[in-house]
């Protein structure tokens, strides 16, 4: 359970978030929708406590972030927008670390390695060095290295940015895999479809504030479109940035 | 409430983690290996040897080897020309322009003597004898030295001959007489040609660590590992240190072989051709291990800090290489205008590695409390870079790559 409550970040005069405010519950996929540049990434820093919001708060399973961010960290599981996996370690040495910095001890670790493995359908290359890895295959190691101390909460940014048909397929049934074991998973992506297909909940964030927080059949009945591309351009007011 | 909760409390021992990890990445990358146990320790020593031993032989040769010095007028004075054979001296036939010779560097020295000399000779008066000589010529000197020496001692033996052939004492020719007691010790004749060692041992230190010190700040920033990383439940400033004793490690490393192969080498030195005496052995490479280990520790610091600025390895590499420059400020500086050291400079880092290295050269050790000094002004200078570098670690801007 992840709840976020009327969050402001500035970087000098621009205000990247202006009073973000949304649930992410158990059980459901909350997708956080918005043109590039519309405070999506800042948001989620802000939600792993990579940065400090300069208001608002973030609770994440009733603990707040700004009390003890050790603990929310322990709770989450995060692929930043940046995959950035060691090059010259393997795809299993990279988990390991993680896994480690984790605490988990060795055995509980190598259970959720290889079951992370399997699951991610990624036996054939967990013991190559990722130097030269596909950008699918970077995702799915630097999924498996958030997911090894098993999080109750799971944030993902723009987790299909960059892959091919067949990767974003098996992309999508991860995540849905993850909500079946009740898992609470917020991710965002500037991309419809996909948000659409996936989402128990849509967050669509603009100029930093949200504009939307509703189911996507609530959204299309709110704004009377039945397309939900033009009900997202009708909320944002312009269809800039926008990637069908 | 969530239903999947940690199981176990979990305690993550996230220095050595991160210190395991950095560690085995970085002996995976053939650069860092190469320049931090290859290049870096040992090339030091071996140009540093090379050097001198070359330095060595030549100044040997040219005491004991015959010497070729064109003469003009060699003719005119026999005796002289027999008194400079007898020192080694091989006089070669009159060249046309001795000036141009020297200039040109064709010749060392030239010696001229005017047809005048047979005459004034017989007389008793004063005769000359033109050397012609390029002082500017480093290499040169050596030779001009002995026969300047020869033709001193000619002039001597000759004047004494007159003087007893006058009745005279030679006493009265020369009033006064310099006895040279030369206080150097073997050792610290040495120490003129070590000098440099304190600045190579840092320098090996600085290059050991430094492509770890770029890869584990600025090259992690710029593959963007830093943001996942720092997703990770532990304190940053804990992820420093892990780095710091990883790069402490490599660059230590560093230093150790760079000690063995100056052990090693040092044995094949000629100092004692010279009459010098050289220990590089067991006991000064542990005193100079005790000596640099809070240097290791600051440099460690200060490239990590250097690095962190950067924003990109490129630009790392750059800000370092100008970092590079700063050990050798002592040595320099001590070279120029050496002064009397101070109890007070043995506290200044750098400084105080150099002056304790020159002492365990010296042969004369460092005493307990230059040791206590030395160790404890680099060990807060230490302190407070780490400080510092946690600090900046907890920066916001630090993590973000994009």
């Amino acid at each position: 359970m992840i709840e976020v409550k009327d969050l402001h970040k500035a970087f000098g005069d621009v205000r990247a978030v202006d009073g973000v405010g949304f649930s992410a519950r158990d059980g459901e996929i909350t997708g956080l929708l918005g043109p590039n540049g519309a405070g999506k990434t800042t948001t989620l820093r802000m939600l792993y406590t990579l940065m400090t919001p300069d208001r608002g708060q973030v609770l994440v399973d009733g603990i707040d972030a700004a009390v003890d961010p050790l603990a929310v960290r322990r709770r989450l599981g995060v692929l930043p927008d940046a995959r950035g996996l060691y090059k010259r370690l393997t795809a299993r040495e990279n988990i390991d670390y993680f896994a480690r910095l984790q605490g988990l001890p060795d055995d509980e670790l190598r259970t959720r390695r290889e079951a992370l493995v399997q699951a991610l359908e990624m036996g054939d290359i967990a013991d190559r060095r990722t130097e030269g890895f596909s950008q699918g295959q970077r995702v799915k190691t630097a999924i498996a290295r958030a997911l090894i101390h098993d999080p109750g909460n799971v944030i993902l940014d723009e987790p299909t940015n960059g892959l091919d048909v067949m990767a974003t397929r098996a992309l999508r049934q991860f995540m849905l895999k993850l909500r079946a074991e009740g898992r609470c998973v917020l991710f965002s992506s500037h991309i419809m479809q996909e948000v659409g297909a996936l989402c128990d909940r849509i967050v669509v964030i603009a100029r930093g504030r949200v504009v939307a927080d509703e189911t996507p059949d609530a959204l299309r009945a709110q704004t009377g479109e039945a397309n939900l591309e033009d009900a997202f351009v009708k909320i944002i007011g312009s269809d800039e940035g926008l990637a069908a | 409430m969530n239903a999947i909760q940690p199981t176990r409390v979990r305690r993550s021992r996230a220095f050595v983690t991160v210190f395991l990890k950095e560690v085995r990445e970085n002996l995976r990358d053939r650069r860092t290996l190469i320049s931090a146990f290859v290049t870096g320790p040992l090339l030091t020593p071996l140009i540093f040897v090379m050097l001198i031993s070359v330095s060595i032989h030549r100044q040997l040769d040219k005491a004991e080897q015959p010497l070729k010095v064109p003469v003009i007028g060699a003719q005119y004075a026999p005796n002289l020309i027999d008194a400079l054979k007898a020192g080694g001296i091989v006089p070669q036939p009159a060249i046309a322009d001795p000036e141009k010779a020297v200039r040109e560097q064709e010749a060392d020295l030239v010696l001229r003597l005017s047809a005048e000399y047979p005459k004034a000779w017989r007389q008793g008066e004063p005769v000359q004898v033109e050397m012609i000589y390029d002082s500017s010529q480093r290499d040169a000197g050596g030779s001009v030295d002995r026969v300047n020496q020869l033709v001193q001692s000619y002039a001597r033996q000759q004047g004494v001959m007159r003087l007893v052939a006058r009745g005279l004492s030679p006493g009265t020719a020369w009033p006064v007489q310099v006895a040279r007691r030369d206080q150097a010790t073997a050792e610290s004749r040495a120490v003129l040609l070590f000098n440099m060692l304190p600045y190579l041992f840092v320098l090996t230190i600085f290059i050991g660590g430094m492509y770890l010190a770029i890869d584990l700040t600025a090259g992690e920033r710029e593959r963007q590992s830093l943001e996942p990383l720092f997703a990770n439940p532990v304190p940053r400033w804990k992820i420093l240190l892990g780095k710091l004793a990883a790069i402490c490690a490599f660059s230590t490393a560093s230093l150790l072989i760079c000690l063995l192969a100056f052990s090693l080498v040092g044995r094949f030195l000629p100092t004692d051709k010279l009459g010098m005496e050289i220990n590089l052995g067991w006991h000064f490479a542990a005193n100079v291990l005790l000596l640099q280990w809070p240097m290791i520790v600051l440099l460690a610091a200060l490239q990590s800090l250097v690095a962190a600025f950067a924003k990109s390895y490129r630009e790392a590499q750059t800000y370092l290489s100008l970092l590079m420059m700063l050990p050798i400020l002592p040595s320099i500086l001590l070279m120029v205008m050496p002064v009397k050291p101070q109890d007070w400079m043995y506290a200044v880092p750098l400084l105080g590695q150099h002056l304790g290295i020159i002492d365990l050269l010296r042969g004369t050790g460092v005493a307990p409390m230059h040791m206590l000094l030395c160790l404890a002004g680099t060990a807060a200078a230490a302190l407070v870079a780490v400080a510092i570098g946690m600090q900046l670690y907890r920066s916001e801007r630090l993590a973000i790559s994009g």
